[in-house]
């Protein structure tokens, strides 16, 4: 839910802060190594929390702050500093096998607030889980587990961030379960929540984009097509060789129908599907995580073709730790080197007048340097190569962006 | 210290002196259509910078007031980087074939332009059956203000509507009735009430502001101030698009700079600029013009290169699609300015989609496609040895 910073919210804000640092003081730390989590579907819970003795609430959050320099074809807007994200979480054991969990952000200082999630869990059974409220929907791996100080990168995967609509969280309900056997794990998620609107074709991107969705505050409220998004997970993942997970949500994203007049020829659909991936080579230490999406969207054959049915997009992360060592008052320090690659086509076809490939696409490389002094906090150099192509395919807009910043729990 | 902090800091600064050296070059000004002319003053360059936000950075959505029929979404989406259309977002215009008599303005509110794209759950325009009609392709934006500042005397100094000196080619300016909103220019010849119209692939426009207002209400459905009918519903509405930023396109427009030439030393392009003479192409794409005072003093009194003349030209049954506008025949077209032709795949596509309905996928091919008054200068074009065809082309790509 976005809402514009008010003296009220300002207020809330100061006296959360306020009482972290009270609560702090009687407090310990669950210091949970969040690199080396289960599955991706446990990202919300697997976070270092503060807790207080026989106080059932524990808080946390994270904080990340960045320099940017950016160089487009020749001309930079100079240097600029971003606060991006403060983010609170609060988790509570309401009773035995009831929990709730809520994750407050704070975009660019004040810009936006989001409850990015607030859900209560019921635990029935390792294999069936109720969970209710805002819920980050498990579409890919990286919009539950979207933690700066776990990634490596300033910036968010671009297949996370503008093809799908990272952080995408919705009212809804569901259930989710995991099941073991040696050393293989099985989880999975499914919820109907509130889905998408017409912004998706209808934005001032000027591309089919399913983030425009997010400008929608009263989506928590109301479902604009009246049609539930199906959001659906399932996950594998073995001890050694890691996690492959496939997700799918669709429905409805426009109204054929309004007080029972017809506004719209048809129900139009919206479909994702994401594959994820997260491995490592145990000998080397070398993590491998990516994520692939591919996007169906009905859009009108009278609409303009500036707004694809299709989009495809991933990216992959390398990260490769090359020194691990003690370092003034930190005994694991790491130091790693990494490789970020992103690819999004925001709309795959060919114009109907010429039938030359219709272009919009976008490609970068990230190489980073990360410096991890524990492992809950992440201090980035990121060096961003970017080519990106209009809809007409002309020749590339090229960027380059360097990022120092770093992303820590608290 | 710790080396590894060492290691860090050390590459840290490296990083950050280091990044002016990193980033992508800026493409060569010659390269590029979009920019300012030189010599704007501060106050200008602000007016400028909003203008070219307005015209490449504002996207119309539904609620913006886009539609709720259109042809694009915004300016950028017809004229990518300032540069010629892509057939993608062509304009579609009808009427009837004869000009004695009056034009048949199918959607009784004067609109000869359908709009051929239509927001979800409405239906987009056709061409009302038994119409003839024109498909075009969006023109370059480059350099009008320079054009918009041409005199009247400067213009009817090049036309010879009976063609007395009987080279065959006859080019007339198109007398039309400006809308109330527009300010004629100074020194204007008028025949009555009959202004010289400029702008447009059938010079249907009086000048930058008309172009653009009907340009906001016809291509992406907005009203303005200017034009607050409604294109779908034929009603008065409310302002869709602020007068303070439709003259800050208008102003983009003008101060936009003109293409600059490339490769003026070369042999070939040398020996093709006199042929580009000798073959006659220079009758009616006038290499030079001159403007008038402008209160912008990098547009005052100048002499620039377009290559046209602003007049309409008889271009033969190839490229008569039988349709008249205003007062200009069915085969007639405003000659088109040819500077910036060798940049058009750059905003295309990496293709050329040349003549007014971007049939022509070369220049040669363009060259050919031209009849009517251009017979003549086809023909000696035709006539040229291979060689001689390469240079002139090489010229006019350089343009």
């Amino acid at each position: 839910m976005r809402i514009s910073m008010c003296m009220s919210g300002k207020i809330y804000v100061a006296f959360v802060l306020m009482n972290v640092c009270v609560l702090t003081l009687s407090s310990q730390t669950i210091d949970r190594d969040s690199i080396r989590e289960s599955m991706n579907m446990d990202a919300v819970y697997d976070r270092p929390f503060l807790t207080f003795d026989k106080f059932p609430v524990n808080l946390g959050g994270y904080l990340e702050a960045n320099s940017i320099y950016s160089i487009e074809d020749g001309l930079s807007e100079g240097l600029s500093f971003q606060a991006r994200r403060l983010t609170l979480f609060v988790s509570a054991s309401i009773s035995k096998r009831i929990k709730f969990l809520t994750e407050l952000e704070f975009e660019n200082g004040t810009e936006e607030i989001a409850i990015e999630f607030a859900s209560m869990d019921i635990a029935l059974h390792p294999l069936l889980n109720l969970r209710g409220g805002i819920v980050l929907n498990p579409i890919g791996s990286f919009n539950q587990n979207h933690d700066g100080p776990k990634w490596e990168f300033v910036e968010r995967p671009d297949v996370s961030t503008n093809l799908l609509p990272a952080t995408f969280s919705n009212a809804g309900f569901g259930i989710y379960g995991k099941a073991y056997k040696g050393a293989w794990t099985l989880g999975y998620e499914a919820y109907l929540t509130n889905g998408f609107d017409t912004s998706i074709i209808d934005n001032e991107e000027e591309r089919t984009f399913l983030a425009a969705v997010k400008e929608n505050s009263s989506r928590f409220e109301e479902n604009f097509s009246g049609n539930a998004l199906l959001n659906g997970k399932f996950a594998i993942k073995h001890r050694k060789l890691g996690e492959l997970g496939i997700s799918y949500m669709g429905g409805a994203y426009n109204r054929k129908e309004v007080d029972g007049l017809q506004v719209d020829t048809k129900s139009r659909r919206v479909d994702v599907l994401a594959l994820d991936l997260n491995t490592a080579i145990k000998k080397t230490g070398t993590r491998f995580i990516g994520e692939m999406a591919y996007i169906w969207v009905d859009v009108p054959d009278t609409f303009t073709q500036q707004f694809g049915d299709r989009q495809v997009g991933f990216f992959v992360d390398i990260v490769q730790p090359i020194l691990s060592t003690a370092v003034l008052d930190w005994e694991d320090a790491i130091l790693n080197l990494s490789l970020r690659t992103d690819y999004v086509d925001y709309n795959i076809g060919r114009f109907a007048q010429t039938n030359t490939n219709i272009g919009d696409d976008l490609f970068a490389i990230t190489p980073a340097i990360s410096f991890r002094p524990a492992p809950q906090t992440v201090l980035r150099i990121n060096y961003r190569y970017q080519w990106q192509h209009d809809i007409l395919n002309n020749p590339s807009s090229r960027t380059a962006t360097w990022y120092f910043g770093f992303s820590t729990y608290f | 210290m710790p080396k590894i902090i060492q290691f860090y800091i050390g590459l840290s600064l490296i990083a950050l002196l280091g990044c002016e050296n990193f980033g992508p070059e800026e493409p060569m000004e010659f390269e590029l259509l979009d920019g300012p002319l030189d010599g704007l003053s501060v106050s200008e360059q602000q007016r400028f910078l909003a203008g070219d936000i307005a015209f490449n950075d504002d996207v119309f959505t539904v609620e913006k007031g886009l539609g709720p029929l259109f042809v694009g979404t915004s300016c950028a989406s017809c004229h990518s980087g300032d540069g010629k259309g892509h057939p993608f977002n062509q304009l579609i215009r009808f009427g009837n074939n004869d000009l004695t008599i009056p034009s048949m303005l199918s959607f009784g509110d004067g609109r000869n332009q359908i709009q051929n794209k239509a927001i979800p759950g409405f239906e987009p325009e056709t061409v009302p059956e038994g119409f003839p009609f024109s498909i075009l392709v969006a023109p370059a934006v480059t350099g009008l203000g320079l054009l918009d500042a041409v005199s009247d005397a400067d213009i009817l100094a090049h036309a010879d509507p009976s063609d007395e000196n009987q080279d065959g080619i006859s080019g007339r300016p198109h007398y039309n009735i400006p809308p109330e909103f527009t300010k004629i220019r100074n020194n204007s010849v008028p025949q009555g009430n009959n202004y010289i119209f400029r702008f447009g692939k059938k010079a249907g426009s009086y000048d930058l502001l008309h172009q653009s207002v009907s340009a906001y209400n016809q291509d992406i459905g907005i009203t303005s101030l200017y034009d607050p009918i409604d294109p779908f519903s034929g009603l008065e509405e409310d302002p869709e698009i602020s007068t303070q930023t439709l003259n800050d396109v208008v102003f983009y427009l003008k101060t936009l700079k003109a293409p600059i030439p490339r490769n003026q030393t070369d042999p070939d392009v040398i020996a093709g600029k006199e042929l580009f003479e000798s073959v006659q192409c220079a009758v009616c794409h006038t290499p030079t013009l001159t403007t008038g005072f402008s209160p912008i003093e990098s547009l005052s009194l100048k002499e620039f290169h377009p290559y046209t003349d602003l007049l309409l030209h008889d271009m033969g049954p190839e490229l008569d699609d039988g349709f008249t506008e205003g007062n200009v025949g069915t085969s007639e077209w405003r000659t088109p300015p040819l500077w910036g032709i060798g940049l058009s795949a750059n905003s295309q596509g990496g293709q050329m989609f040349l003549l007014h309905d971007g049939r022509a996928s070369s220049i040669e091919e363009a060259i050919e496609l031209h009849g009517g008054e251009a017979d003549n200068s086809k023909a000696r074009y035709l006539s040229l040895t291979p060689k001689e065809k390469s240079q002139l082309i090489k010229f006019i790509n350089s343009l």
